[in-house]
């Protein structure tokens, strides 16, 4: 065991609805949504028409300037509708599922006797190739490069994130074979980050991995700042980074041959009636695992900081792992009961202007409401103390939005993703939204190298 | 509080575009989320955010700054009645002493305020920028820093430069170089420096009919008997700390101050690193002082470490001025360095050149100027270990 690398800077947020540690078996989806909007940067080619069979396996649609790329069915069924917005931009391709999913037959395989070409191949054409991401720039994974490193965080500090102690709990073999395929793409290392509270012995008996433990509040469970404290992203390098419930869906096509995208949701958030785990399909209509909800609550797929708002209707991401019901802040708020000047007993905030630091017990059901306008940046070492990165944010935020890249990769951009940001995007008294600025940043930069 | 939403919905479309008063919108708007902070629910990004804006921050500032405020207006009657030789102790005579006080300190704050904002509003209505907070503490710290026999032009005056040239043309607040509040001070002094030093200006004189000044009565501030050789005359410690002495209206008490630094620490506002760093700086320059002192006989020098903090504007700067996120240094090493030399600058200037009683200003005014520098190199310190970090790999 290696010795445990202490993250100080962060914060974990204390909100209402955690998960209880119950998994529910979900219904098979009737419907599924996958959506190319969940990858940034795709342009999509669509290979299927409305009307279409498909079996669980069989690419829906690909990476129109790196066609080896495909995005798979989770469900067997016939295609009901490709989806599209302004300017015919695709936004979801729909699957009406079989009762019986049929799957597209890869064969069971043993990586240790495949070569990486092979291993690689079989990724790309079972639709597994997306679970893979890369840094820099946070994008599905270039199948032609080969990265230095590999990391899995094993535990998700993220606010109300899913136990993967608990979604790993006797699944060690999936997690072990898609770990030894893993370990093949790679000259060097593939990095299992732990919590120094991790208890599952699927993780801490994992093997062909190397443990990284850390200790400390949100961020330590990013990926991002797993790397950056282990064997930090050069100019040059490229390090890919995939999920823990990644790892297995990639491990159970070895196993059995077929594309199985099951995951384990956590369904979350002050307003989720029932908060528990929910095992279901990537895709699968949220409506299925939240029932009914009223009117003024969001919807997340994600988690608060950054996922992404899918409404009633909408679906599960692609690499979500969690659902999180809000209350919508959309009304405005009087000063004195509870706007600016109010005691703000309910407030959650990490700055002491607001009591809630004083109550370290109290869990809070913060609503949407920005609480403030866009402002000039006026705080200083606001960031810092929830970024825990040798980087100096606000800066790099600077260069980003004057569009200066030379300066922009000197300050560390290459290292981060957007989700890094989330928290500085929370703190923030000036309501600046980092993580917007941050994914221009590294669209502009990729733009620019390659 | 709904039928107050409902009037100002009301009010509303006439301030919007195409109404009657269009040109107004920016004031209307800086009234409107002054009252109710707007339901702008987040749209992406993070979905959840931090209950503190810039409204709460600048309030608690304003806040931190009131004893300052209360104990001003106290000692600016104290001192009157003290010239006339009337209710001479400490305790007598409270509510005229007050009294007194805020009659001559309340029309600065107003002028300042009216002022100031009266330009940020014509500026962001002509740039079509929301109205920033920023001036609410600008223009409680401006009265703060004048001597309370100022007239009420100059502080117009001294506000209007400031916010016009000290942050206006910059692009208002956050991206000001130059602390407001100080530049406005800093103006009038070298514009009309007869007004702002000197022994006429820190204590009211103004005498009724049957009131006479006492004899003997000087009116110079310690630090101006201290410049003219007259060291040994300075307050003592405990009143310089509690603030009975003549001064700038708020700056004289350093208890004050430590009350409102004590609330911009609790509250994370204001930064720690800063005003130890201050505070370390007064005390290395002031120590070395003296030990050079007795060799040079020079007595200013030998007035002891912490006196010597306590007296002038040393610990206002230090609480208010230096910690202004926007000027100081952004990161943290160039925090302890801007900080540190804020202090040493401060009590080298008071004690070696004459022509400046106090430092304080002068010394923050220049370490605003040179922030940017210290977080230049210190940011690039940071490139430079990326860089080697690299070339290892390689």
């Amino acid at each position: 065991m290696s010795k445990t690398i202490r993250i100080r800077k962060g914060l974990d947020l204390r909100l209402k609805g955690e998960a209880e540690k119950v998994i529910v078996q979900a219904d098979p989806p009737g419907v599924v949504d996958i959506k190319p909007t969940d990858f940034h940067g795709l342009t999509p080619k669509v290979l299927v028409k409305p009307g279409q069979e498909v079996k669980a396996g069989m690419p829906l649609f690909r990476d129109k300037y790196n066609e080896r790329v495909l995005f798979a069915s989770p469900v067997s069924g016939e295609v009901a509708d490709v989806i599209r917005g302004e300017k015919r931009k695709v936004l979801a391709v729909r699957i009406i599922a079989d009762k019986e999913t049929r799957y597209q037959e890869f064969g069971p395989a043993d990586p240790a006797k495949m070569d990486r070409g092979a291993i690689i191949e079989r990724l790309l054409e079972s639709g597994c190739w997306p679970f893979i991401r890369q840094r820099p720039f946070d994008v599905v994974a270039d199948p032609a490069q080969e990265p230095r490193d590999i990391f899995i965080s094993a535990f998700d500090t993220r606010p109300l994130a899913a136990d993967l102690d608990l979604v790993v709990r006797n699944n060690g073999a999936e997690l072990q074979a898609g770990l030894d395929v893993l370990a093949k793409l790679t000259k060097g290392r593939v990095h299992l980050g732990l919590s120094d509270r991790t208890a599952a012995r699927e993780f801490l008996d994992a093997k062909n991995v190397q443990h990284d433990t850390f200790k400390g509040p949100h961020p330590a469970g990013n990926v991002g700042v797993q790397i950056h404290h282990t064997a930090p992203i050069n100019k040059g390098e490229v390090v890919w980074t995939t999920g823990v419930q990644d790892v297995m869906v990639i491990g159970r096509l070895f196993l059995t041959g077929h594309f199985d995208a099951t995951r384990t949701v956590a369904v979350t958030g002050s307003e989720a009636r029932n908060p528990k785990y929910h095992r279901t399909l990537i895709g699968a209509p949220v409506k299925d695992l939240i029932g009914d909800v009223e009117p003024g609550v969001r919807v997340v797929s994600g988690d608060p900081l950054s996922g992404s708002n899918v409404g009633v209707d909408g679906h599960l991401g692609f690499y979500d792992t969690q659902l999180t019901l809000l209350p919508e802040g959309d009304e405005p708020k009087f000063f004195l009961t509870d706007g600016w000047l109010s005691p703000g007993l309910n407030k959650l905030s990490a700055s002491h202007a607001y009591p809630s630091w004083l109550m370290p017990g109290k869990r809070y059901a913060p609503d949407t409401n920005q609480n403030g306008e866009e402002r000039a940046f006026v705080m200083s070492g606001q960031y810092e103390a929830v970024f825990p990165f040798d980087i100096y944010p606000v800066h790099l935020l600077k260069a980003i939005l004057v569009n200066d890249i030379e300066q922009m990769e000197n300050l560390g951009l290459l290292e981060v993703a957007p989700e890094d940001f989330a928290l500085c995007e929370f703190v923030c008294t000036s309501k600046i939204e980092s993580q917007a600025i941050v994914r221009e940043g590294l669209d502009v930069l990729k733009k620019e190298t390659t | 509080m709904k039928a107050l939403k409902k009037a100002l919905d009301n009010l509303r479309p006439t301030f919007s575009k195409g109404g009657k008063l269009e040109k107004l919108h920016w004031v209307w708007d800086a009234n409107e989320t002054f009252l109710f902070t707007p339901g702008h629910a987040t749209q992406r990004g993070a979905h959840i955010r931090d209950g503190i804006d810039l409204k709460r921050t600048m309030f608690m500032v304003i806040l931190a700054m009131v004893p300052c405020l209360l104990f001003g207006m106290w000692n600016v009657g104290h001192q009157h009645f003290l010239a006339l030789g009337e209710y001479t102790a400490l305790g007598e005579g409270f509510w005229q002493k007050f009294g007194f006080g805020a009659l001559k300190v309340l029309p600065i704050v107003v002028v300042s305020y009216a002022v100031g904002l009266g330009i940020e509003f014509v500026f962001c209505s002509i740039n079509k920028h929301p109205i920033q907070e920023g001036f609410l503490v600008s223009g409680m710290l401006i009265p703060l820093v004048m001597p309370v026999d100022v007239p009420l032009w100059m502080v117009a005056v001294g506000t209007a430069f400031a916010v016009v040239i000290g942050k206006e043309v910059f692009g208002g607040t956050g991206m000001n170089v130059l602390n407001v509040a100080l530049t406005a001070r800093a103006f009038l002094f070298f514009a009309y420096p007869t007004m702002m030093s000197g022994d006429k200006v820190w204590v009211n004189t103004s005498t009724a009919d049957g009131q006479a000044v006492v004899d003997g009565f000087s009116g110079a501030t310690s630090l101006g008997l201290a410049a003219t050789g007259n060291a040994g005359q300075v307050t003592s410690l405990m009143d310089s700390f509690w603030g009975f002495e003549a001064g700038s209206i708020g700056e004289t008490s350093a208890f004050a101050c430590l009350l409102g630094a004590a609330l911009l620490l609790f509250t994370g506002i204001g930064s720690w690193r800063i005003m130890f760093s201050v505070f370390l700086g007064g005390l290395t320059m002031a120590g070395i002082f003296n030990l050079v002192g007795p060799g040079l006989g020079n007595e200013y020098m030998q007035i002891p470490v912490l006196h010597q903090l306590m007296l002038g504007s040393f610990m206002f700067g230090l609480v208010f001025m230096a910690t202004d996120p926007v000027t100081a240094a952004q990161t943290d090493t160039g925090k302890w360095i801007y900080g540190f030399f804020i202090g040493l600058l401060a009590i080298l200037i008071r004690v070696v050149n004459p022509a400046y009683p106090e430092g304080m200003m002068l010394a923050i005014l220049f370490m605003n100027v040179m922030a940017p520098l210290i977080d230049h190199y210190v940011v690039q310190a940071n490139i430079k270990r990326r860089m080697k970090r690299a070339a290892l790999a390689a």
